[in-house]
């Protein structure tokens, strides 16, 4: 239409901002930005409010009795600054990578989280898959066979999968399925004689395949199985109930009448017309499950000796390494944050109301 | 049931219908003719919206319906539910009482409008998306090409049902049951659409069925009119001397509860 394509092509550019999902889009990553940098004002703060002393935590006995080294060790780790000045240092320390070293492991932070970050995200990311796949796929099932028998099964499915603990369920799952059945493989990653595929991105069942290892894929799947059921077991069971309710609701629109009032095909009319308005309520309680699933890893990950966040953030607490504990509290901010901003832009592209509001 | 009951688009005949062994209709006639409206009046609860239901087959789970729907020398009651979705939407069509609901919230008017129309009429995007433009200018939604890039809460109540209207005409439909399509409306837009309906009708020779509880609003546009109680369809007849001399006590129990006789403000 336009007689030169330099107007026209700053003419899609402009319309490419003025789009109402692009413009959310936009407005939603610079929110989580500064929720960002407000998580490292949270961990930095809570961090310096614990009763604990860094310096006695990390001088030998006879160094703590020289008031000159014990005055030398602050200055090196900015402890006699002011709070603000300290967090700007932290801040900028963060940019470079530097979380700081661990007093346990005597390790960069930023290292152990290197190994322990994947192998929970590894997890977790299994058991969110699993959950959404199954507890998603259960709740359709039930809504549309409701009352029939599939549906009280699942129902009654979901029940136990919500009430049962996890932990118990953990220690019963690695007792019955590892001592007794031995169907599943022991604790850890992957059989102890392997070597673990070359890192790409800390997943092991990504990083096998990526490598062609088949051998230690199939590995890493089998020890991946039986925690990751168990972390997805009560997500399963929400998202199974929380779907069923809400397909059966969108069931009851008249938007759904009106479509099958068109003639339109089945599949279309359940893919179109239920399954997308059901997902908006569907897509809210799994952000909240997944934030609980996560927290459920710290349990899991004892009993399975998976060496994850949830074992390291452990230590840390009980051995008060403060420079640890700000990393595990920076990762897990971070993580819910993406958490939000996944289940915020879902909405937005699914539902195009919340784009323009 | 009238002299030309034989050039009758539709025609239900003893229509019985029972939910979850509750009996809620018992046996209802009605016949619809081809550029003609037929109101159908009665309280609610009477069994209006399950009469126009049971016409396309989407009656609530656990119904049990007999009788007769004849439409195009067919039986719609008996038809397999495949060769009946080929007459929903394509050959008749229906507009839902409150267009805040009967439209997806999350699709553009331009897909509510063409989706079925590639269904039943085998149309390519293009083609579709012009007819769309087309509808929306017939049902008279101003800018008919900016429109149909929109959603349904960007309009207003009584626009939003005119575009129902122009998704139920897509496929040029014979038989148009409209659900008492003004119930949910402002007063002001209410005659606005009864019009619509009332040209519709005239100019594509739709067989319309006007389902309404005011008898007021059947007055200003109902050729036929016909009157429901308890199930059943009590009185039936021209507009005129169905409004004007009503025989059944109750269809006279209604004209006397309206404020103004309908006789006088009808054109
Ligand atoms: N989903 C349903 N299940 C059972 N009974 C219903 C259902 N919908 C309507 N009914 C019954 O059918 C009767 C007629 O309802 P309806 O056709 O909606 O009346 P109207 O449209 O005339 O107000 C009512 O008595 C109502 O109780
Ligand atoms: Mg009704």
């Amino acid at each position: 239409m336009s007689p030169t394509s330099a107007p026209s092509s700053r003419r899609t550019r402009n319309r490419a901002l003025r789009s109402p999902l692009a413009r959310f889009l936009v407005r939603r990553i610079v929110t989580a930005l500064l929720l960002a940098v407000g998580i490292t004002l949270v961990t930095f703060v809570l961090t310096n409010l614990v009763p604990g002393d860094p310096v006695s935590a990390n001088l030998g006995q006879r160094a703590l009795g020289d008031p000159a080294i014990v005055a030398q060790w602050r200055a090196d780790h900015g402890l006699d600054r002011p709070l603000p000045q300290q967090y700007l240092m932290h801040l900028e320390g963060l940019l470079h990578g530097d979380l700081g070293t661990s007093q346990q492991s005597h390790r960069p932070v930023l290292d152990d989280l290197a190994e322990s970050v994947p192998a929970t995200l590894e997890l977790a990311g299994a058991a969110i898959l699993v959950s959404l796949i199954l507890g998603v796929g259960f709740g359709v099932i039930a809504a549309l066979r409701r009352d029939r028998l599939s549906d009280h099964v699942l129902r009654v499915l979901s029940l136990i999968g919500i009430s049962v603990p996890t932990f118990w369920l953990a220690l019963v799952a690695f007792y019955v399925f590892f001592f007794r059945l031995q169907v599943t493989p022991g604790s850890g990653r992957i059989d102890p004689g392997m070597t673990p595929p070359p890192q790409v991105t800390g997943l092991y069942t990504v990083d096998a395949l990526l490598s062609g290892r088949w051998d230690v894929f199939s590995s890493a799947v089998g020890h991946l199985a039986a925690p990751a059921l168990v972390l997805a077991l009560y997500t399963i069971g929400l998202l199974t109930r929380f779907t069923r309710s809400a397909v059966l609701e969108v069931l009851g629109q008249d938007y759904v009448r009106a479509a099958r009032a068109k003639g339109l095909p089945g599949r279309v009319v359940l893919f179109r017309y239920v399954l997308r308005p059901a997902l908006v309520p569907v897509i809210t309680v799994a952000g909240l499950a997944f934030g609980s699933l996560l927290s459920g890893t710290v349990l899991v990950e004892a009993v399975f000796a998976w060496p994850g966040v949830g074992q390291y953030a452990y230590k840390s607490a009980t051995t008060l390494d403060l420079p640890a504990i700000m990393g595990v509290g920076l990762v897990v901010g971070v993580v819910y944050l993406v958490i939000n901003l996944v289940v915020d832009v879902l909405y937005g592209v699914i539902d195009p109301r919340v784009r323009v509001s | 049931m009238t002299a030309e009951s034989g050039t009758a688009a539709l025609s239900i005949e003893g229509l019985r219908l029972s939910i979850g062994g509750h009996d809620v209709l018992h046996g209802v006639d009605l016949s619809l003719e081809a550029g003609r409206v037929h109101g159908l009046a009665g309280e609610s609860g009477s069994g209006k919206t399950m009469t126009g239901l049971a016409v396309l087959g989407l009656l609530p789970h656990g119904s049990r319906v007999s009788g007769r729907i004849a439409f195009g020398g067919r039986d719609l009651l008996g038809m397999p539910a495949r060769e009946l979705n080929q007459v929903r939407g394509a050959k008749i069509a229906m507009v839902f009482q409150d267009p805040a609901t009967s439209l997806h919230p999350m699709l553009t008017v331009e897909r509510q409008l063409t989706e079925h129309m590639g269904h039943h009429l085998g149309v390519g995007r293009k083609e579709a998306r012009e007819r769309a433009a087309g509808l929306l200018a017939k049902v008279r939604i101003p800018g008919p090409e900016e429109a149909l890039k929109r959603y349904p809460h960007q309009f207003s109540g009584g626009m939003r049902q005119r575009i129902a209207i122009a998704v139920a005409l897509a496929c040029e439909p014979e038989v148009l049951i409209a659900d008492e399509p003004t119930t949910a409306l402002d007063v002001t837009v209410q005659a606005g659409i009864l019009r619509l309906l009332r040209g519709l009708c005239d100019d594509l020779g739709l067989a319309v069925l006007l389902v309404t509880h005011d008898l007021g609003v059947m007055s200003a546009v109902a050729d036929e009119v016909s009157v429901m109680k308890d199930g059943l369809v009590v009185e039936t007849g021209p507009r005129g001397q169905v409004l004007r001399e009503p025989r059944h006590p109750y269809t006279r129990s209604l004209l006397d509860a309206l404020p103004v006789p309908p006789g006088e403000n009808s054109p």
